[in-house]
Parts: C-alpha cells; sequence; structure tokens
C-alpha cells in the first residue's frame, strides 16, 4: 500500500500542489486524472522520488520516504517498476539490453539466468523474440510493452505508469491497458497510473483520484464516476458527447 | 540563473560524479564504449587535421624566412615548437570541444527530454556517476595519447609539405627538429591536455544533463556546451601556460 499524506509542492511562485492526501492499494490499478496542469505529473514525480515535497510524506508498506537513508532509498528503489510517457528506453541499447540493464545492476545472476528472465517478460508482453531489435525499430506500442517488461523484469512491488496510452491507437491502447492490469492482479502490486484517458479510467480504473488545480477534488471507482454528481469530475470526464451518452444510457438502463 | 549559480551547480555535479560506481563491470563496459565515442571515433579528424595543419605551418614558415641569414633549420624547429606547444594540446582541445563536446550535450540532453536520465533514477541509480564518470575517464585516458598522434602527424606533414613544394630539404628539416629539444614541452602539453580533457567531458555533460524542454533547447545547449567549453579551454591555456612556462 501506499500512502500519501498532505503533499505539497512548489516550483517558485507556482504552488502545484496543494495538501494531496491519497491511499493507493494492492492488486489494484489506481487511476490518478485530471486536467493538464493539474499536477498529475509533479503528484508521481514525488512518489517516484524525482521531486522533493516541501511538505507532506509517502509511505511505502510504511516505510516513508523521507525517513529513509540513501541506502534504504536505493533498495526502495529495486522495488519500484515505472513505465514513462515516452517508455523512456535506452537508444543505444538493444531490447534485451534494455530489460536486462537493471537486472545487471541490480540482481546477482548469471548471463543464463539473466537471459531466461528477459525473454519470460518479454513472452508475457507478448513480445518474444525481438531480443536483439533496437527501440527505433519498434512502433510506439511495442516500445510500451517493452517498457513494462522492463518495469516489471525485478518484480516490482510497485508500478507507475505516466500516459501509458498517450499517442497509441484506440486498439493498442486498450492491450496496454489490460496487461497492465492482468500484470497487477497476477504479481499483486500496487499499480498507479497517470491518465486522462478516459478509456482507460472507464475499463481498468479500480480506484480513481481526481486531482484539480493541485487538489484533490474527488476520489472513487470506475462505477463511481458514473453517478458523481461532482461537478468538476462531470465536466472533465463527460466533456465529450460520446461519454454524456455513454453516461445517459448508463442512468437510462439502471432505472 | 547567474552565473555563480552555474558555477555552484556544476561543483555539485562533479561531486555526485566522483562517486563510487555501483557496478564496477557495468563501468568497465560502459568505459570501453566510451573510449570508442569519444576517443577511437575522433582519430580520423584529428590525424587529418594535425597532418595539414602541420604542412601549413612549415610552408608558411619557410615562405617567411628567406633572407639568407636565417637557417633553414629554423623551419623544422618552429613546426615541432608549434605543433607540441600550441596546436597538440590547445587547437586539438578546441577541434575535440566540437565534436565530442557537442555529442556529449545533446545525447545528455535527449536523454533528459526524453526521461531516459529519471529512467536510470527511478532505478536507484545514481544517473550523473553512471552518465559521465566513464566519459571524464574516457577523455583523461585517451585524450593525451590523440594529441602525442596530432603532434607527430603535424611535424611529419610539414616534412611531406617542404618535400612536395621543394622549399627546404629534408636534412634541414630534421636537423630543426633535433634542436634544442626539451623534453619538459611534451609533459607541459600533456599535463594541458589531461585538464582540458576534464574541460571536454564535464561541462558539456553538465549543459545536457541540466537542459529543460525538447529538441529545440537540446540544440541550445550543444551550442552553448561549444562555447562555454572553447571559452574556458582557451582561458585555462593561458594561466596553465603562466604556471608551467612563465
Amino acid at each position: 500500500m501506499i500512502e500519501v499524506t498532505n503533499l505539497n509542492k512548489s516550483f517558485g511562485d507556482a504552488h502545484i500542489l496543494k495538501g494531496v492526501s491519497a491511499v493507493f492499494e494492492k492488486g489494484k490499478v489506481n487511476m490518478v486524472i485530471g486536467q493538464s496542469g493539474s499536477g498529475k505529473t509533479v503528484f508521481l514525480k514525488c512518489m517516484l522520488g524525482l521531486h522533493t515535497p516541501e511538505i507532506g510524506d509517502i509511505s511505502f508498506d510504511g516505510r516513508v520516504y523521507s525517513q529513509l537513508n540513501i541506502d534504504q532509498k536505493r533498495l526502495l528503489r529495486t522495488e519500484i517498476g515505472m513505465l514513462f510517457q515516452g517508455g523512456a528506453l535506452f537508444d543505444s541499447l538493444t531490447v534485451e539490453e534494455n530489460i536486462m540493464f537493471p537486472l545487471k545492476m541490480f540482481a546477482n545472476q548469471s548471463k543464463e539466468e539473466m537471459l531466461h528472465r528477459v525473454n519470460f517478460v518479454l513472452e508475457r508482453v507478448n513480445l518474444p523474440g525481438s531480443n536483439k531489435k533496437f527501440p527505433a525499430q519498434l512502433s510506439g506500442g511495442m516500445q510500451k510493452r517493452v517498457a513494462i517488461a522492463r518495469a516489471i523484469v525485478m518484480n516490482p512491488k510497485y508500478l507507475f505508469c505516466d500516459e501509458p496510452n498517450s499517442g497509441l491507437d484506440p486498439q493498442t491502447a486498450t492491450v496496454i491497458d489490460n496487461l497492465i492490469q492482468e500484470i497487477t492482479a497476477e504479481y499483486n502490486i500496487v499499480t498507479v497510473v497517470n491518465s486522462h484517458d478516459m478509456n482507460s479510467v472507464m475499463e481498468i480504473g479500480e480506484k480513481i483520484v481526481f486531482l484539480k488545480d493541485g487538489e484533490k477534488a474527488w476520489e472513487g471507482s470506475n462505477k463511481d464516476i458514473f453517478i458523481t454528481d461532482n461537478e468538476a469530475v462531470v465536466n472533465f470526464v463527460y466533456s465529450s458527447n460520446l461519454f454524456k451518452k455513454v453516461r445517459e444510457s448508463y442512468f437510462k438502463e439502471s432505472k | 540563473m547567474n552565473y555563480l549559480e552555474h558555477i555552484g551547480k556544476y561543483f555539485m555535479m562533479l561531486r555526485e560524479v566522483f562517486k563510487r560506481p555501483q557496478k564496477w563491470k557495468i563501468f568497465r563496459e560502459t568505459l570501453f564504449r566510451e573510449i570508442e565515442d569519444l576517443g577511437l571515433k575522433s582519430l580520423g579528424i584529428i590525424m587529418f587535421i594535425s597532418f595539414f595543419i602541420g604542412g601549413v605551418v612549415a610552408i608558411q614558415t619557410a615562405l617567411n624566412v628567406e633572407s639568407p641569414f636565417i637557417p633553414k633549420y629554423l623551419i623544422g624547429f618552429a613546426t615541432k615548437r608549434t605543433m607540441i606547444l600550441e596546436f597538440g594540446p590547445t587547437f586539438t582541445s578546441i577541434i575535440l570541444a566540437g565534436k565530442v563536446g557537442s555529442y556529449i550535450a545533446s545525447s545528455m540532453g535527449t536523454m533528459r527530454v526524453t526521461e531516459q536520465i529519471d529512467a536510470l533514477e527511478v532505478m536507484g541509480i545514481n544517473s550523473l556517476n553512471y552518465l559521465v564518470l566513464p566519459k571524464l575517464i574516457a577523455t583523461l585516458l585517451f585524450y593525451p595519447f590523440l594529441v602525442l598522434i596530432a603532434m607527430l602527424l603535424g611535424i611529419f606533414g610539414g616534412w611531406v609539405a617542404g618535400n612536395l613544394t621543394g622549399l627546404f630539404h629534408t636534412v634541414d628539416y630534421i636537423n630543426g627538429i633535433q634542436l634544442d629539444f626539451n623534453p619538459f614541452f611534451i609533459k607541459y602539453a600533456l599535463v594541458k591536455t589531461v585538464v582540458f580533457a576534464f574541460v571536454i567531458a564535464t561541462i558539456p555533460a553538465y549543459h545536457g544533463y541540466y537542459v529543460k524542454g525538447g529538441s529545440l533547447e537540446v540544440g541550445r545547449a550543444s551550442t552553448q556546451a561549444v562555447v562555454w567549453t572553447s571559452v574556458v579551454i582557451i582561458l585555462l591555456n593561458y594561466f596553465l601556460t603562466q604556471m608551467l612556462l612563465g
């Protein structure tokens, strides 16, 4: 479980996060949604330790990040898998080397063991046999899948995904969503996904935290989001005619 | 951000760079890759430029000492001194600042804007140490060899130019090369090279690592890296010359 308490972060005069608190549970796909500029990415980067909040704490199964020493932080980070918006694969390394990289750095395994693990996760993301390709030779969706493979290769306890569907076609986006959901359940990990893709939110958002102007404006599940009367959430989620109609038909059916 | 802040941030970066590598095996692999990228791949351009510059120096000296009272061996002497004292360490370093400096700044800048550096940090890797230390060690180890090759090829280029133009004889040129040879000048050149190698690896790394924005900013950082590396090399060249030869 990840527990975020009263998170505050500013950049100069801009107060980005204003006392955000949230709890992200194990085995669930937790989603952080909100408009561009609402503070989602800063929130995620604070949880990852890439930004240091001025006030507030982040606790990973009872381990408060700000109270850990450098070695403990480094150990904690080996338990974190991260899927970046653009994949963030290392351009100069092949798919195999990219996935093997965390293993080489932190796991004391033989080359054969590492290779076995790499092939296992590549099969898990449905990309067997692409070991020797470079990231530039892969499509956007394939790069995301390789990035997921790299994120899970160390058997993480926590998986973070920043806009996993950005730049993908709807079909590939669904494949990525399903993969994230399956991996979360399979490994029983805490998954936190930053997204403003409403398809994803409706499909896999088992817990949703809505941020508005750096504050938590609402939280609930993908079921609750249909019936909420929170104006900010309704305006954000049902801004398109398609989703308005989906909501209307949901109400009609439930009556 | 003012200059003092940049200087402070640069030294704070160096503090992270000089930490013990997290995995020696990975460090070794990266070091050899950097020696190839930053050193071996610069060999061709350095050989080409130094050979022709040596030739030009010899021809120009020959054309400017036409007086019968000035001995011809001074052509070889002047070419040798120019190549060892200035062209070898300083001019070669300026060329490398352009070639290697822009490569380091743009590759690290691209890693920054495509979140590859964030990916390293999230994995628990000291990204500065992992990315910059192998580059620094590679340049410190390899550039003295590059400079020695540049010196030798420059002197050789001078001899070839003399033979092709008939402006001086081989015997005179070789006498000039052997005249008043001071081994300290080689040491002086190598000391300068090591200092410049440090600058060539770290200043572009600073500009690339802390870039903010997109591809346009990466381009700007790359240009700034080359400019500042060149400026610092020129300034340090003056102070080192004053200290070592003055």
